[in-house]
């Protein structure tokens, strides 16, 4: 038993019920005791990523405690090296929203203090999700997650934000519903079989379902990770609540919250369900591709930049559907390196077009122009979170994309080949982005922007690290997959998915 | 000659606390000075609740039958009673609550004054309350207790009638908006008048089959018989008929919102919630006992009402705009959650049953609580649109209903999650795969409308002339804390109570 995950997980919950706890005036404090506590968080969550033994049990820092008896639920905590991974992201990302929402004001006279006191909460939600070995666990986090976000989006969020919170908020809990029939599907199975209901991962991974059944329950969890990551067609809640958040929600709506969709896929439909996965592989794949196109495109039609970035995101997911569903260990490991390098190079992005939108007061991409002459350190930036997100090589996504294109080729090559024209669009979209705003003529629509400020200290202590990232997960990757792969490696032997062609190629990019 | 039947008067005693605390309330309605009236009925009424409660733990695990078989201490019975005298003693706090700042007594001093002549306008001013409530609530309470326990439908139609007639009395009694709260108490009492004569009749076609009225007896009667199943099934379709309207289920639900509406709202509270766990009670208790071999005979019938309920009650609450009507659909679609338990026919399904009861019955008193502290100069703000902004002018009272909300949605960590977790797994269990992915379904459609309050009260701009939210009483202020702390509770530990819904899970007889 080790109590590091268990201290990680609920400090932050302390945290956010001390920081709802301080008077009103105090606005300072609450953002310094955010920060300091997320800044916890972060060391605590890269301490485990390093004490990770790639080698070692396939859940580390575990912990179990009983829960409900009657249900057989337990308290039950552990991580794979997909799960640290994806925490230590989580432990990245929540102290920049922090410091990027510094200077925030709150519409309508609401307070910061709460913002920052539902974001921790909301941290201690998904560090949750991704530690929890107890299906029923998982979903209490899953469902539990909405009520941070959706009150994030709703009190702090763009003009229409009651609109986009209610939608996330509806969309979410209709999966999360259809997966409750699904996980008590399952604890049924596992009484018949079991002699008494379980929800305990390892166990459940042990049982035998047949195939009709397998069918179902793996609908169930389908369903619901489909919407949450989104895959093409349960997407349409995904740009109204990525546009109308504020910007340090959306960097988590959009960098974390839908990484637990596709890393549901990978946790819990093809470990559980293996038989299943194989026979609505080609439906979960068409569905990934179609994405890709269907994003990008959509994204070069956007004329409001957060939408723009929900946009391609959708894109990004289909390209992690695509590894998940390959069923090879080269493009899982991509995919799980992808939701990191995703979470990252989007989440520097909706940072960087927040900043622009702080300067220019408009989220269109037509108010802007030639913004490179003004702000030439925020236009760096800019381009090096979207030639990352465009997957250049030498950037962190260049990495996991051709890991998942490389790996879904032996299984699928069709797929994979018509994926790749996905790059050139992403190509298309985001430089047109930055063209458009960042050169040409000045605006002239907004006079204001000619005298912008270019990047301010915190903001470059925000955008710093992740930039960061960008460059040296690009270059040097292989700390972070050689967490990934034994897991996704293990993934695959519950799948009983051997991998087709001998990997000479993982030995070049490892 | 006629031997007297053995009591058991220690397996009554929860009911006897009740009906006693009600005929002592008479007593002193009669006898002490109107001054001390309302404090002494108070403690009368509740004295009789937590007498009742007590007794109950004392005698958990006693399984027999009494009074030659007419009522039942076993554990559904006891389990019941003490849901229903938990509720009753949240209930009364609500009923006896008249602090100046609540708008003083709901209850109209002379109810038999004609709404909107000079005396009624003259009564309205003063500070006289009535008491009769407690003795009414007291009486209604114990009705229902012997509905849940009744073993004897002739003992259930008495037990019926002793628990309706009080509440269709209380359903009138409003001290505002009187004409609304009379129009209540008129329909309540002709449709449940109708549905009492159904009810009679299916027990008249029941004896006519098996020539017994005792549940056991029922079910001895149709196993492997050659007799025509003719009176059987249509004595059993209008005992339903009966049963289903007081629990509020769709088709016979249109009562429910009308009267919801219209009752004081603390009344509301008291028979939303405590109604029905009686109603599921006895529903219980025929189906499993009385009709436990005859499955196929209302398993599918219910299935489709179930469908029926799930689906009424959630898409017309999308349609609502004043908050009791809408927490009345609200109502309607828990009892079609609470039958998906219902039809599993299985210990799982009973002791999911009595559990969702519970649930329910604390989350609904706490619900109704709120409505009462949201006021304008006009009484409670029932519109919705009046809820706006609410959470700025009152951050406690908006977090605390918005718990109840979520509750009633089924958020887990909440006890409406542990109570619908519970029933579907015992549905699914008994093969209603079909009917719990429905049931989810309208649970999504349900955690619209719950939403929709929550984006109200904290999203929206609040109206300038918008109603002020009460300081609570002390009354109120227990009775909220309770039903708040419950809630939260049974959904993050629930497992002792879960336990004790297992070990309550024996029918006797």
């Amino acid at each position: 038993m080790s109590t590091l995950l268990l201290v990680t997980l609920l400090l932050p919950l302390a945290g956010g019920v001390v920081v709802a706890g301080l008077p009103g005036e105090r606005q300072l404090l609450a953002k310094q005791l955010t920060l300091a506590i997320s800044l916890v968080v972060l060391v605590l969550t890269l301490v485990m990523a390093v004490g990770f033994d790639p080698g070692g049990e396939r859940f580390q820092f575990a912990s179990s405690y009983t829960w409900i008896a009657d249900f057989g639920v337990r308290f039950a905590l552990g991580v794979d090296g997909i799960a640290v991974v994806l925490i230590a992201l989580i432990g990245v990302l929540v102290p920049v929203v922090v410091a990027a929402s510094w200077n925030d004001e709150p519409t309508g006279g609401r307070s910061m203090k709460a913002f920052f006191a539902w974001l921790l909460v909301l941290e201690t939600m998904m560090i949750g999700v991704f530690a929890a070995t107890d299906v029923f666990l998982f979903y209490v986090f899953f469902e539990v997650m909405l009520v941070p976000m959706y009150f994030l989006i709703g009190s702090f969020g763009g003009p229409r934000r009651q609109y986009a919170a209610v939608k996330f908020f509806l969309y979410s809990l209709l999966g999360g519903l259809i997966m409750l029939a699904s996980v008590i599907g399952l604890f049924v199975v596992s009484n018949n079989q079991l002699g008494e209901g379980t929800f305990a991962f390892d166990a459940l991974r042990q049982l035998e379902i047949t195939p009709g059944t397998q069918k179902l329950l793996f609908l169930g969890f389908f369903i619901a990770f489909a919407i949450k990551a989104p895959l093409v067609p349960f997407h349409t809640w995904l740009p109204d609540a990525g546009a109308e958040a504020p910007i340090g929600g959306a960097v988590l709506l959009v960098g974390v919250l839908d990484k637990v969709g596709t890393f549901g896929f990978l946790r819990y439909c093809l470990p559980l369900f293996p038989d299943a996965s194989r026979f609505f592989a080609p439906l979960a794949i068409v569905l990934s591709v179609v994405g890709i196109f269907y994003g990008a495109l959509l994204a070069m039609g956007q004329s409001d930049m957060k939408r723009l970035l929900a946009y391609t995101s959708i894109a990004h997911f289909g390209f992690i559907g695509l590894g998940v569903f390959a069923f090879t260990s080269q493009a899982g490991t991509g995919a799980v390196l992808y939701m990191v390098n995703h979470g990252i190079s989007t989440g520097a992005l909706f940072l960087i077009v927040g900043i622009l939108i702080n300067r220019g007061g408009s989220r269109l991409i037509s108010d802007y122009g030639g913004m490179a002459r003004v702000t030439p350190l925020l236009a760096g930036a800019f381009l090096i979170a979207g030639l990352s997100s465009l997957g250049l090589p030498g950037t962190n996504s260049f990495v996991s994309e051709f890991l998942v294109l490389i790996g879904s080729f032996t299984t699928q090559p069709v797929f994979a080949i018509i994926a790749t024209v996905g790059i050139i669009l992403a190509a298309l979209y985001i430089l047109q982005m930055y063209q458009r705003t960042m050169h040409g003529p000045e605006s002239l629509t907004n006079p204001r922007l000619r005298k912008a400020r270019d990047l301010d200290k915190r903001e470059l202590a925000t955008l710093s690290p992740l930039i960061a990232l960008i460059i040296v997960l690009g270059v040097y990757p292989k700390p972070v997959l050689d967490i990934i792969t034994p897991a996704v490696e293990a993934t695959m032997v519950d799948l009983g998915a051997t991998d087709p062609a001998p990997t000479v190629a993982e030995e070049g990019t490892r | 000659m006629i031997e007297a039947p053995s009591v058991s008067y220690t397996g009554l005693s929860p009911i006897l606390f009740v009906l006693g605390a009600a005929l002592v309330g008479v007593l002193v309605e009669a006898f002490v000075p109107r001054r001390q009236r309302w404090g002494t009925q108070l403690v009368v009424a509740l004295g009789g609740m937590l007498g009742a409660l007590v007794s109950v733990a004392l005698i958990a695990g006693k399984q027999e039958l009494t009074i030659s078989r007419a009522v039942a201490v076993d554990g559904p019975a006891l389990f019941l009673e003490g849901t229903l005298a938990l509720l009753g003693v949240l209930a009364i706090l609500l009923l006896a609550e008249r602090s100046p700042d609540m708008g003083g007594s709901a209850f109209v001093a002379q109810a038999a004054v004609p709404a909107g002549t000079a005396l009624d306008r003259q009564l309205a001013t003063q500070a006289r309350t009535q008491t009769e409530v407690f003795p009414l609530a007291s009486f209604a309470l114990g009705g229902m207790m012997i509905f849940a326990a009744a073993n004897n439908l002739l003992v259930m139609f008495v037990a019926l009638e002793v628990l309706s007639l009080p509440l269709y009395l209380l359903a009138g009694l409003a001290r505002r908006r009187r004409l609304l709260s009379q129009e209540a108490a008129l329909k309540y009492f002709l449709l449940g008048a109708f549905t009492s004569a159904f009810f009679l009749y299916g027990l008249a076609l029941i004896y006519g089959y098996a020539g017994t009225v005792d549940l056991r007896g029922i079910f001895d009667q149709a196993a492997g018989t050659e007799k025509s199943d003719a009176l059987f099934v249509i004595g059993l379709a209008m005992l339903l008929v009966g049963l289903l309207f007081k629990a509020g289920v769709a088709p016979f639900h249109t009562w429910t919102p009308d009267v919801y509406q219209g009752a004081p709202t603390s009344v509301t509270a008291f028979m939303a919630a405590c109604t029905k766990v009686a109603a599921f009670g006895a529903i219980l208790r025929v189906l499993y006992v009385g009709f436990g071999n005859s499955e196929w005979t209302w398993r599918p019938v219910l299935y489709g009402v179930a469908i029926v309920t799930l689906i009424v009650g959630s898409v017309l609450a999308l349609t609502q705009t004043d908050v009791k009507r809408m927490l009345a659909y609200s109502s309607i679609a828990h009892a079609g959650f609470i039958l998906t338990g219902t039809i599993a026919n299985s210990q799982a399904g009973l002791s999911s049953t009595m559990f969702y009861l519970l649930t329910y019955g604390l989350t609904t008193i706490g619900s109704f609580a709120v409505v009462m502290l949201v006021r304008d100069a006009d009484g409670e703000a029932g519109h919705l649109s009046q809820w706006a902004g609410l959470a700025k002018r009152s951050p406690l009272v908006a977090g605390v209903f918005s718990l109840f909300l979520l509750a009633l949605a089924g958020i887990p960590l909440t006890s409406g999650f542990t109570g619908k977790f519970v029933v579907f797994r015992a549905a699914l269990d008994a093969g209603a795969g079909p009917l719990v992915v429905i049931a989810l379904l309208a649970s999504a459609v349900a955690a619209f409308f719950y939403i929709r309050v929550i984006v109200l009260m904290y999203f929206s701009e609040p109206a300038d002339d918008g109603p002020t939210v009460a300081v609570p009483g002390m009354l109120t202020t227990i009775s909220l804390a309770i039903a708040a702390a419950a809630t939260v509770l049974l959904g993050v530990a629930p497992g002792a109570v879960l336990d004790l819904a297992n070990q309550a899970a024996q029918f006797v007889g």
